[in-house]
């Protein structure tokens, strides 16, 4: 017994229970959908709802890919995505090491303002950027959907936090010897930073997957519609097809997912980065 | 090149796309929000007129504004203490002593963050079925007969912010996480050679040093609970009764279903200065409890 009157053994038993009962309460709607994106046309539509199919099948996703275009969204999905991320991390990695290392003129105060604008949403920028845009003719492009995300205030802050931890003297004694900086950034800088890289890598691409408002507002055109934008458009057309939507939530949070398993630690620091030590 | 004049450029191209695509835009959208922009406009800049403030005046007037506003403000009121305590309590059960598997578990907890939002709707949505759905299944274990969660005006708000919590609490509890690893053992040591209680423990060490932490984590959320957008127009589409119909929600109505976009963007401005009136009032609040 400890000094709050409980067995040890049974305040074991407690956080473990109640660690178990909230894992299943996380995973348990994923789960839910992959079963039921497993289930024949209709079989969903039971109660008490079967927990797994009595003959699973691909047919929803076979359906998805064949008559709903589904491969057509999941390229546009990659697409966007990976240019966001190329074209963000190259951006903000060159932005964020100026920030930290390169002392150019009013570079505090440029900083401080971009540090102010983190608070404005997002949103209240979008009727003007549609207009923008509208007259650049981009509406209903790819560049449309990829321009706002080609850099960004917490990508730069990110990198700037993670850069001012390069010795000086690295960067100094290839100056000395001639070397250009574009060199520098290039040969000495970008292997530095590589793990930050990995992190703000993964962050844009998820960020630029996931994104949903921006993507439904400037891509219109059914053949350029990300997946979001497309199972939300499917959702509301089809609601009774639970089996085919579970298919569809699948093979839109799937790929995320891996990412994150695969790659977690790396995100996980960043989160830090970005909040506790900021 | 010097590295001062380096820098420049290094920066330029970052700040020209967050100038040209972030802040001229919201300079524009200021001055958007004083004109009648709408669809008439859209077709011919001729027929936009300037109208000063009256925008404003009409949202103030009307009452969906307010209903999006009352319907924001309960998601953020109730939602945002609850995903921070849910949260709080993950970390403190990942951080104790005597779980197991705690890798896995993380893991587990933090999955549905990183899942698209309209894709995990969807599956919500189904979950919440009145007929079909597991929730009502679950309850009727227990006796319950069934709700019919996103079909009544008194439930769909509540559901909402059920599939909100369960969305988004492991992106907090990974940041209390590593603030509760950041405090020193000898603290507790101390206290329980005082013979300290865990729940005094708790008040008198964890939660004072996790106050910075802590005030952090409200800010986010609640920036980020304010923004409420997705769920309501892949879950309810505002409904029923537009108990859903959210701030943004209108926002995005008005601008992009019936082309408002000089009222929409007076919506957006609202939502902003509401933003920063709740997010000074906390860190008000927090400094006179001297957290920082």
């Amino acid at each position: 017994m400890n000094r709050d009157g409980m067995p040890a053994w049974l305040a074991k038993a407690i956080v473990n229970g109640l660690l178990v009962g909230l894992a299943a309460l996380s995973l348990a709607p994923l789960l839910w959908m992959f079963a039921v994106s497993l289930m024949q046309p209709g079989e969903a539509s039971a109660f008490p709802p079967p927990l797994w199919s009595s003959s699973p099948t691909l047919h929803n996703y076979h359906e998805l890919f064949a008559r709903m275009g589904m491969g057509r969204y999941l390229f546009n999905s990659f697409l966007i995505s990976t240019l966001v991320t190329i074209i963000a991390v190259l951006l903000n990695t060159l932005a964020g090491y100026a920030f930290a290392k390169l002392d150019f003129g009013e570079r505090e105060r440029v900083f401080r303002v971009l540090l102010a604008a983190l608070v404005i949403p997002a949103q209240v920028s979008m009727m003007p950027l549609f207009l923008m845009l509208k007259q650049m003719g981009l509406i209903n492009s790819y560049a449309g959907a990829v321009v706002p995300g080609m850099a960004g205030i917490f990508g730069i802050f990110l990198v700037r936090q993670y850069a001012r931890s390069i010795p000086d003297e690295l960067l100094e004694a290839p100056r000395i010897d001639g070397a250009g900086e574009l060199r520098i950034f290039f040969q000495i800088v970008l292997p530095a930073l590589r793990p930050i890289l990995v992190t703000l890598a993964i962050f844009s691409f998820l960020g630029a997957w996931n994104d949903f408002m921006w993507p439904l507002i400037v891509l219109s055109d059914e053949n350029l519609q990300t997946l979001p934008v497309a199972l939300a458009s499917l959702s509301r057309e089809h609601v009774q097809d639970n089996e085919m939507m579970m298919a569809g939530s699948v093979v839109t949070v799937v790929p995320v997912l891996l990412l994150f398993l695969v790659l977690q630690r790396h995100y996980l620091q960043g989160l830090l980065v970005g909040s506790v030590k900021g | 090149m010097k590295p001062s004049t380096a820098g420049w450029v290094f920066a330029a191209p970052a700040l020209t796309v967050i100038g040209l695509f972030f802040g001229l835009p919201v300079l524009a959208a200021l001055a958007l929000s004083l004109t009648d922009f709408d669809i008439y406009a859209l077709a011919h800049i001729d027929n936009l007129r300037f109208v000063a403030f009256d925008n404003y005046i009409n949202l103030l007037n009307n009452p969906l504004f307010w209903r999006a506003l009352g319907n924001t403000m309960y998601f953020v009121v109730v939602g945002v203490p609850l995903s921070i305590g849910v949260s709080l309590g993950a970390a403190l059960l990942l951080h104790s002593k005597l779980g197991y598997f705690k890798p896995f578990f993380r893991t587990a907890f933090f999955a549905p963050v990183v899942t698209t939002v309209v894709a995990v709707a969807v599956i919500w949505r189904y979950l919440f079925h009145t007929r079909y759905g597991l929730v009502n299944w679950a309850l009727s274990w227990a006796g319950i007969d069934p709700i019919d969660w996103l079909g009544d005006p008194h439930w769909a708000m509540p559901s909402i912010i059920l599939f909100a919590v369960w969305k988004n609490f492991g992106y907090n509890m990974i940041i209390f996480l590593a603030g509760l690893q950041a405090i020193p053992e000898d603290l507790y040591e101390a206290a329980r050679i005082d013979g300290a209680s865990h729940g005094k423990q708790f008040r008198y060490i964890t939660l004072p040093i996790l106050g910075p932490v802590l005030l952090m984590v409200s800010i986010l959320t609640l920036a980020g609970y304010f923004q409420l957008f997705a769920e309501p127009y892949v879950i309810t589409q505002g409904g029923p009764l537009q108990s859903t119909v959210s701030v943004l929600y209108l926002m995005y109505e008005e601008g992009f279903k019936w082309w408002n976009l000089g009222n929409a963007s007076a919506v957006a401005f609202l939502l902003f200065v509401l933003m920063t009136v709740a997010t000074s009032g906390l860190m008000w609040i927090a400094r006179r409890k001297g957290v920082e």
